[in-house]
């Protein structure tokens, strides 16, 4: 009988400990089949970052590091300056990134450090209880912005492929979402292509992947999804925005 | 190479001392009066196919640190007293991890912005770990810039020894003035048999897992008593000091780094004038502290003063190890003032004939 579906190679046999609906552990099995495919996985260095997804580590069957918050891409440099032999990336939200972070990913993007970040936005804190993150759109309600996210106080979303599209070290820049099997595959593509961009030493790779939180936006998964479509997509962007490989940017907006 | 003797500024000493341990990573950011040795860095590491990062700030620089030594490299930083602040977060992450690395903060005035003078004013940031959680570092206070090259050399192998970063506790003297040095022969460094833990390829072996959480019950409370288990050992085996002078003297100085150096001139000023008997122990590694021979003079030496450039800092670790058996005056100088050889004599002159111990100041008026 021919196997036609299996769990990747590259997962550990760890129970994923998101909530029902989270785009996390789609996320994570997307990286270990891409890292398959690709026969990567003994090389293969991960860094978890701090939020969700910090225990990413206990999920992968290669070695792993957890790291402070935010500074996730300043660890990745570390380790890949040391073994440049190694295919290493992060796993990071949007407040370790877009926030806490922002210093260290625009400045391993400008470096051209050879890594790749997956950067999951899902506009909210989720491991602290839903407060506001730096995605957190215009008007949209959370722990810490009860009548919803003002502007005139909290300024706006910050967009981090078209803050990062400037930079001449990145090397690979897409924005996905995985609410749907169509953007699902696309975002499988999208993390091949990234860490293709890697092992052929090309410079920075990043995919930002829009991602639902039903229980930090406090509604039921399937509501969740066609969320992202309604609410996120309009101002975040999906596509190509950088990619060295190819010849023109394809925008698929 | 082997022993040259040449004349080197402090700074440099500790770049040209940490290649020579096998260094490979340095990552660092601009601060006075530490930028002499991020410029060796940026000039020596690619001489010797090591990496140079000028990092976007000294949060980045630990992390980076942190990755490099955890994919099994001889790693370090430098800064002085607001860049080391910024680093507590990664240095406590190293520890909680068991990351070696090394690390020297040439201290500058603080608190604040401060000024770039010379003090001693992060002793306490120093020696009581520094950032959030239960820790230490292993940290070295050098008072020579031979001394910066040798406890630059020890610092590796005891971070390496112990899986804890390893530090020295400069200052902005000991990092710009220059001084005769002899430079040991480069170690032959081969991480890869020693550190069996370090992230890289895992073909053929279990996977490594690098990580400071552990939040399931019990777990933490575990890891940090198997932490405090290993701090023990190093305060059994790691201790080091310097006496001088101690056996007939009337009043024994304690003072490390820059300090003991002033202290050291004025023991030997007292005796060649014919005055008070002074002696002098010298911690050099302030934590672990010495507090054992500290405490055994204290039996036979009824005054014990100390000498610092901070506000009693280490006072507190004499005082502890003294434990009330001896009378403990300060003499205290902060924001970059300097004792001088006849202060401490005379100083040591009046604790002496003080029936208390005496605590003295700068003069402000």
């Amino acid at each position: 009988m021919k196997k036609i579906f299996g769990k990747p190679e590259s997962l550990s046999d760890k129970q994923f400990t998101y909530c029902p609906g989270c785009g996390h552990s789609l996320i994570h099995r997307l990286t270990a089949e891409v890292i398959d495919e690709l026969g990567i996985m003994p090389r293969c260095i991960g860094v978890a970052s701090v939020g969700c997804s910090v225990f990413a580590d206990e999920y992968f069957n290669f070695d792993f590091i957890q790291a402070a918050h935010g500074r996730a891409p300043a660890v990745a440099t570390g380790i890949k300056r040391v073994a440049p032999e190694c295919v290493v990336f992060t796993h990071q939200g949007d407040g370790d990134l877009a926030s806490i972070g922002t210093a260290e990913i625009i400045h391993s993007a400008n470096r051209g450090e050879k890594i790749t970040v997956i950067f999951v936005n899902n506009a909210i804190y989720g491991m602290t209880g839903g407060q506001m993150a730096p995605t957190t759109l215009v008007g949209m309600k959370t722990t810490t912005s009860p009548l919803g996210r003002r502007p005139e106080t909290a300024g706006y979303p910050i967009r981090v492929c078209e803050l990062l599209k400037g930079f001449d070290g990145v090397a690979y820049l897409e924005r996905t979402a995985v609410n749907n099997p169509a953007n699902v595959m696309k975002t499988k593509r999208a993390l091949k292509r990234a860490f293709e961009t890697q092992l052929e030493g090309l410079g920075f790779s990043l995919v930002e992947i829009l991602s639902q939180c039903p229980t930090g936006w406090g509604m039921l998964p399937k509501d969740a999804v066609e969320w992202v479509d309604k609410n996120m997509k309009p101002y975040f962007a999906l596509g190509v925005f950088k990619d060295i490989r190819a010849e023109e940017p394809q925008h698929v907006t | 190479m082997a022993q040259e003797r040449s004349l080197m500024k402090g700074n440099e000493a500790i770049g040209e001392a940490a290649i020579r341990a096998g260094c490979r990573f340095y990552a660092g950011y601009p601060i006075t009066p530490q930028n002499e040795l991020t410029e060796y860095m940026s000039r020596r590491m690619p001489e010797v196919g090591g990496t140079f990062i000028q990092s976007e700030s000294e949060l980045a620089a630990i992390n980076m640190v942190y990755g490099a030594a955890a994919a099994g490299a001889r790693a370090m930083t430098s800064s002085s007293g607001p860049g080391i602040s910024l680093k507590q977060e990664g240095i406590s992450y190293l520890c909680g991890a068991e990351l070696p690395c090394f690390y020297a903060n040439i201290v500058r005035g603080g608190p604040g912005l401060g000024n770039i003078a010379p003090a001693q004013s992060d002793y306490f940031q120093a020696t009581r770990g520094g950032g959030h959680g239960d820790y230490r570092v292993i940290v070295l206070g050098p008072s020579t810039v031979q001394e910066l090259v040798d406890l630059t050399m020890l610092g590796f192998e005891l971070a390496d020894r112990y899986r804890n970063p390893a530090m020295i506790l400069g200052d902005g003297i000991l990092g710009q003035m220059m001084e005769p040095v002899v430079m040991s022969d480069a170690i032959e460094y081969d991480a890869s048999p020693k550190k069996e833990w370090a992230l890289g390829s895992s073909e053929g072996r279990s996977k490594h897992l690098i990580t400071s959480v552990r939040l399931a019950p019990g777990t933490l409370e575990k890891h940090n008593m198997h932490l405090l288990e290993k701090y023990r050992k190093v305060e059994e085996d790691e201790v080091r000091y310097e006496l001088y002078e101690v056996d007939d003297a009337d009043v024994v100085l304690v003072a490390y780094g820059t300090a003991a150096r002033v202290a050291k001139a004025a023991v030997a000023m007292s005796r060649q004038n014919g005055g008070i008997k002074l002696g002098l122990v010298r911690p050099i590694t302030l934590w672990p502290f010495p507090k054992t021979v500290i405490s055994d003079i204290a039996k036979d030496k009824p005054d014990i003063l100390v000498v610092e450039m901070s506000l009693g800092q280490m006072y507190e670790d004499v005082l502890l190890s003294v434990c009330g058996k001896a009378k403990v005056s300060l003499l205290a100088h902060t924001g970059g003032g300097l004792p001088s050889e006849a202060e401490i004599v005379e100083t040591a002159k009046r604790a002496k004939s003080s029936n208390e111990a005496i605590e003295v100041y700068p003069s402000v008026d």
